[in-house]
């Protein structure tokens, strides 16, 4: 009873220690990623003077928050203050207890089932990444608030009704893939798309959620507070929004936050709409070979290269759109995205009800 | 081992209530809601009702309370006493409350318990494992009718409050020819 439960308590641990890995390490790519992304896109080299092609950069901006002075302002709410950045972490790294990383196989060691590519598949799995990412809203308005300053507090209360508005456009579009799947878990919603590319619920017949996907990804970006959306941190009017007072390893939590936010909605888009782990193509080429022992690389693969992929998309963003205004933020998102994202479910709901008819 | 972890929920949803409105600062109350939230989406889980523990956070935690937070914020009551003398009808509110509890815990509880047994029917036990499934069957089913009448009251609410919040806006400063001539005389 005891060793069973340490096992899995073991088995648990190694998984999350390997999955926050992962997620650090992408997070440290996305750092430099980003810079050189934008260099390139704007004619510039990016930052080049750490290691060779500066690929060393994120390391030493690590090294450089590390060792920052931590500066609490006068008059701040020291408790709340400290409080605020671990609050904006930990809900963004408890949603990836859900993400199938790779194929849906199991393995018993000692009469204990493990699934090695997500940490626990529970039936409700994508209402689990909402409510949590839902939560992230509290560490920006509450660091917002004990900053004591204006600016702080401004992007605070942005963030606040932001983060609420476009949190019901991102719940509202997933419910059409909710609907063609029939189920909550990403790992079954994964294992629905499984065979070619036309299979993805992006295409999938009866109903191609490509307009929840367009809402869905516009939603994101808002919700992960990024450019055209990132009026809580709008430099040109608020300093630097919510974080203006931090420093430090409290400045590099909401850093991490953020970047692992962006990490963790990109997975859920290509989960729920891209298919996932599954390749464009039924089965995958491993097996072709005869080595489907390994097939498990190829499909975390193409999970990585989805993934990147709408990462990329979010700095190609940032680099293209300038910042919208407050009021056509709002306008944007209760007058456009919330009837389209409306108009998926109806369409969606009728077009399977109909299909299940014939 | 379940029985402690129902005490530990249960103990602390009554300590955070009561931080809530025992607390002078409105954030630190808001927060200590928060956790009573959390604790109670807990609750549902050990009654392995995952899809109401989500809800309840999404909902009350993710939505409600962050617009309290922000209307804490916005008029920026920093400690205010002014909602700290009201004992009197705290303590009116409260004691009916008691002998209600009083009575439904000692004379009403197996009636209640026999009760509860069956809210979801005998078709919702047999598929227990999926609850989001036999919440959804139940709702549609057996209770579609309040279900429809509670989302009617919600949009007569919405529309009243839509109501409300245009008309304050909308007079001061009001862009129609209305109002200039206003603004003339």
């Amino acid at each position: 009873m005891v060793t069973e439960f340490g096992l899995r308590l073991a088995i648990s641990l190694t998984q999350i220690g390997a999955v926050m890995c992962i997620v650090v390490i992408t997070v440290l790519i996305l750092t430099l990623a980003e810079r050189k992304v934008l260099g390139w896109m704007q004619d510039r080299m990016g930052p080049m003077e750490v290691g060779p092609y500066g690929i060393l950069q994120p390391f030493a901006d690590a090294i450089k928050l590390f060792f920052k002075e931590d500066i609490v302002p006068a008059g701040a709410n020291k408790f709340i203050f400290t409080m605020a950045p671990i609050l904006c972490l930990i809900p963004t790294f408890i949603g990836f207890a859900v993400i199938p990383w790779g194929p849906n196989w199991t393995f018993e060691i000692n009469g204990i089932v493990v699934k090695p590519f997500v940490i626990s598949d529970i039936n409700i799995g994508i209402l689990y990444i909402l409510a949590f990412a839902s939560l992230a809203a509290y560490g920006i308005i509450l660091g917002g608030w004990a900053s004591n300053s204006k600016y702080s507090l401004l992007g605070g209360l942005r963030s606040a009704a932001q983060v609420i508005s476009y949190e019901l456009n991102v719940g509202l579009s997933i419910v059409g893939v909710l609907i063609l799947a029939g189920s909550l878990s990403l790992v079954k919603i994964t294992d629905a798309q499984t065979g070619w590319f036309w299979n993805w619920h992006i295409f999938a017949l009866p109903a191609p959620q490509i307009f929840a996907f367009v809402v869905y990804v516009i939603s994101v970006v808002a919700e992960t507070n990024r450019v055209p959306f990132d009026l809580p941190e709008a430099e040109s009017e608020l300093v630097a929004g919510f974080f203006t007072e931090y420093s430090g390893l409290r400045f590099a939590f909401f850093f991490l936050a953020e970047y692992a936010n962006m990490v963790l909605v990109s997975c859920v888009a290509s989960a729920l709409f891209l298919g996932g782990w599954n390749a464009p193509y039924p089965g995958t080429l491993m097996e072709l070979v005869g080595l489907s022992s390994w097939s498990w690389i190829e499909s975390t693969m193409w999970f990585a290269v989805k993934t990147y992929s709408l990462l990329f998309l979010f700095f190609w963003l940032r680099a293209t759109l300038p910042r919208l205004r407050y009021d056509q933020l709002m306008r944007f998102g209760w007058k456009v995205l919330l009837p389209i994202a409306l108009a998926n479910i109806v369409v969606t709901a009728i077009a399977v009800f109909i299909y299940q008819r014939i | 081992m379940s029985q402690l972890i129902f005490a530990y929920f249960a103990g602390m949803i009554i300590a955070a209530s009561i931080l809530v409105v025992a607390l002078k600062n409105p954030v630190y109350s808001a927060l200590s809601l928060l956790v009573m939230f959390f604790h109670v989406a807990g609750l549902f889980v050990t009654l392995h009702a995952e899809f109401l523990a989500a809800v309840q956070i999404i909902v009350y935690a993710g939505a409600i309370l962050v617009l309290y937070l922000f209307v804490v914020m916005i008029l920026n009551v920093k400690q205010d006493d002014r909602y700290h003398n009201q004992w009197r009808i705290a303590g009116f509110v409260c004691i009916p409350l008691m002998m209600e509890a009083m009575v439904l815990l000692s004379g009403g509880a197996e009636t209640r318990t026999a009760g509860s047994q069956t809210v979801l029917g005998p078709s919702a036990q047999a598929i227990a494992p999926d609850n989001t499934f036999a919440i959804g069957q139940t709702l549609f089913s057996t209770y579609l009718f309040p279900f429809e009448v509670a989302s009617l009251v919600l949009l007569v609410a919405m529309i009243g409050a839509i109501v409300i919040a245009k008309r304050e806006i909308g007079e001061p400063d009001d862009p129609s020819p209305m109002g200039q001539t206003k603004a003339v005389e």
